[in-house]
């Protein structure tokens, strides 16, 4: 480790730097406070892989699909749909 | 780029209903997501989903696509939603209690050589987790990992990531600050980032 010695962070610590990725993947971070930002990251590999693995989550969270509405649900609103398309005055065309 | 929701819904006005089966399918997930954030329970969501439809059918020729469908059907719902019975949870302020998206233990403590930084580094994720993803484990994980989610942090995550809404959308949809909105993806996608490293860092 102290082969670190000299090396320039950013000024930050790995321990902030986790806290501010959200802020720096959605461009909230201001001009010096991104700088020292990437700064860090380009010289600690640790963090690099932090973020890295914080995008991967997000793109594998853009894979998965949410609970969609019960089969009850879908059956009524099926039912409403035929409904209300039985009571619909004639369109004219 | 124009909306195929706009095809599906002049062949809704023409009586189609598999136009109208395609718009509910491809709709409700998110709707019943913004719905939970609204009301008390999930049954609850349920009908405000389905009264929200109900809706659109009726309002269905005063509808002229001057907004979006989805912005059309996110209003009616947030509206809907609000009037089913405003739960006392949902004037509560976000949660800023401090939850690291990192174990502090995972960081080196003030008397050791690097205060602050890894004691570790995160594990590398061996092989390249798209190829893992596709073998339908790790998406697993994901989904059983998001429904875990404290609720605000889920409903956060679920739009931005699974739905890819933007911010100023989700914002606007929650009724949550910028910042606040913020800290719900960064502290949801810590946990799912923290998921994920226990599963790709223990099998090899």
């Amino acid at each position: 480790m102290s082969t670190w010695d000299g090396v320039d962070f950013g000024g930050i610590t790995c321990r902030e730097f986790v806290e501010l990725v959200t802020e720096y993947l959605e461009d909230r971070l201001a001009a010096d406070a991104r700088a020292r930002f990437d700064q860090h990251v380009a010289v600690c590999p640790g963090c690099a892989r932090y973020l890295d693995q914080i995008r991967v989550s997000s793109r594998l969270l853009g894979r998965v699909t949410l609970d969609p509405i019960s089969p009850q649900s879908r059956d009524q609103l099926r039912d409403a749909f035929r409904s209300w398309r039985a009571d619909r005055p004639e369109k004219e065309t | 780029m124009s909306s195929p929701d706009d095809d599906l819904v002049d062949r809704l006005r023409s009586g189609d209903e598999r136009a109208f089966v395609e718009l509910v399918d491809r709709h409700s997930p998110s709707m019943l997501a913004v719905a939970r954030a609204h009301v008390a329970s999930r049954e609850v969501a349920e009908d405000v989903v389905q009264d929200t439809w109900l809706a659109l059918l009726k309002g269905i020729d005063g509808f002229e696509g001057r907004s979006s469908l989805r912005t059309w059907l996110f209003r009616v719902l947030v509206n809907i939603a609000k009037t089913r019975g405003v739960r006392e949870k949902r004037s509560t302020p976000v949660d800023l209690r401090d939850e690291p998206g990192v174990r502090p233990d995972r960081f080196q403590g003030a008397g050791e050589e690097w205060p602050g930084h890894w004691v570790r580094f995160p594990m590398p994720w061996r092989d390249s987790p798209e190829r893992r993803l596709l073998s339908g484990e790790a998406l697993d994980l994901v989904r059983r990992e998001l429904d875990r989610l404290p609720e605000q942090q889920r409903i956060v995550v679920s739009l931005r990531d699974v739905e890819g809404y933007d911010s100023d959308e989700v914002c606007a949809l929650l009724e949550l600050t910028a910042a606040n909105q913020r800290v719900l993806l960064h502290r949801g996608r810590a946990r799912i980032r923290e998921a994920l490293a226990g599963y790709f860092g223990r099998a090899s």
